[in-house]
């Protein structure tokens, strides 16, 4: 095992990753910020009008990152849950603990700028077509995930019972992905795709992956700090925990 | 593997059939449910024939969630539960058998019952029949991916409305298939469609769901 470059199954334990989150954080949200001032200052000065939708489109900046983030973190935590159930390491449902409410709020987020994009061009802050809903849905299943974690009380039932709803629940990312092509109603097509050119301008789409970048280091830097507070949490008995607020008192 | 499910299903049934009175109210909650909506909404035949389908699936789907604590929940207070878990029979067909004894207790029941109920929403005959195949082909879905539920709230503070928070969401298509067979019916666009997505989600649902819920059995007892 050691002739390895690293051996990642060191940092599967809660005492050695501790100090690595610790490093990483301040890079990720660095990170985070600069590409989020270079996204913004793109998609806010930079970009032309949209011919038919006036400046209202530029909310897709944080629209469509959003539900990325909101699509992805889920199946980040389905894998963090897969793992944990494989090979019973604790750090991995504490791993997918953390991600919870950042895709949660990402989920919230996706759904709230969709409306106040909906309004001016739809005409309505809802419609009850099927990618919304399957956000929605999404949005419950994040709920449902954090509801039951919170009511169980013994940490290592908690991690498994969520890890086995959050693999129930990946079933659900592939409806949403297929749903537009399977009920075809209101909802624009995927307007990025990987097999033919994007129908947007190329400054537009360098904005949109700006701050897709920003939200990735910012959930990156966000569920590392959480998993570092639910480390302390749940190993406040241990040794290593006692030293490291030792040395955090000291400093 | 049919003598375990068997034998697991009948048991199940024998302890059902000594307490009829789950049964019952259960299917007085979906008629009560189907009731309250006229009364809501107003007597209107033509908006009433409209909802028909959406409020009778929903009542059907609130019923069978309703009765899922009863899956497993007298299992685990007497400890009959904890021998079945160690039982030499996989517990994926141990929870087959208890699923099917569910749907013979709570879908059967209500399938049966909805077209009672669609008469008096005014709907059609060709429209109550595929109302009746409809939740005949979707309730087995629902005791499956309700099992799962049912299995990861054993034992915890405020089971049943968790219950409600992690199977709703996963009951959505379902619902969506189930009560868009009905509208196509009696719009007269032909529910085939929609029938077979049912299908395919019950066959999946059934299928794939008690392995998930022996998972989930296993993770509650230990």
């Amino acid at each position: 095992m050691n002739n390895r470059l690293i051996n990642w199954f060191k940092y599967a334990s809660p005492q050695s990753f501790y100090p690595v989150a610790g490093k990483m954080i301040p890079w990720f949200a660095a990170l985070a910020v600069l590409f989020g001032i270079a996204g913004l200052w793109i998609g806010m000065a930079v970009a032309p009008t949209d011919f038919q939708q006036g400046e209202g489109y530029r909310i897709i900046f944080i629209h469509v990152p959003a539900s990325w983030m909101s699509m992805f973190i889920y199946l980040v935590m389905a894998f963090w849950a897969a793992l944990g159930l494989a090979y019973n390491t604790r750090l991995s449902g504490m791993m997918a603990q953390a991600l919870a409410p950042t895709g949660a709020l990402m989920a919230f987020l996706s759904l709230w700028t969709g409306a106040l994009w909906g309004k001016p061009m739809w005409g309505t802050w809802w419609v009850w077509d099927a990618r919304l809903t399957s956000e929605l849905i999404l949005l419950f299943l994040y709920i449902g995930f954090i509801a039951l974690q919170a009511s169980i009380d013994d940490p290592r039932r908690a991690d498994k019972a969520g890890a086995v709803l959050a693999l129930v629940g990946v079933v659900n990312i592939p409806i949403i992905y297929f749903s537009v092509k399977w009920w075809n109603t209101l909802h624009q097509g995927a307007s990025v795709s990987l097999n033919k050119a994007p129908s947007m301008a190329s400054l537009m789409l360098w904005g949109m992956l700006l701050m897709a970048l920003c939200f990735w280091m910012y959930s990156i830097a966000v569920a590392l700090h959480r998993v570092r507070t639910i480390m302390l949490e749940r190993e406040r008995g241990t040794e290593w925990v006692k030293d490291v607020l030792q040395q955090e008192a000291a400093k | 593997m049919i003598t375990t499910i068997g034998a697991i299903t009948a048991r199940d049934l024998k302890l059902a059939m000594r307490r009829q009175a789950d049964i019952v109210s259960v299917l007085f909650f979906f008629i009560i449910v189907a009731s309250l909506f006229p009364l809501g909404i107003g007597p209107e035949p033509q908006l009433l024939k409209k909802l028909a389908p959406g409020v009778l699936w929903v009542g059907a789907l609130l019923a069978t969630m309703l009765s899922l604590p009863r899956l497993f929940a007298d299992d685990y207070r007497d400890g009959t539960l904890e021998q079945l878990v160690l039982a030499p029979q996989p517990l994926g067909l141990t929870v087959i058998g208890k699923v099917l004894a569910h749907w013979l207790v709570s879908g059967l029941p209500l399938a049966l019952l909805a077209p009672v109920l669609g008469i008096q929403f005014d709907l059609e005959t060709d429209a109550l029949l595929i109302l009746t195949v409809s939740l005949l082909i979707g309730t087995p879905a629902l005791s499956g991916i309700g099992a799962i539920g049912a299995a990861l709230t054993l034992g915890l503070r405020g089971g049943g409305v968790l219950v409600s928070l992690l199977v709703l969401p996963l009951y959505i298509p379902v619902l969506i298939f189930g009560a868009g067979a009905v509208d196509a019916t009696v719009t007269g666009m032909g529910a085939e469609a929609h029938l077979s997505i049912l299908g395919a989600l019950a066959i999946g649902g059934v299928f794939f769901a008690p392995w998930a819920t022996a998972a989930a059995l296993r993770i509650s007892l230990e």
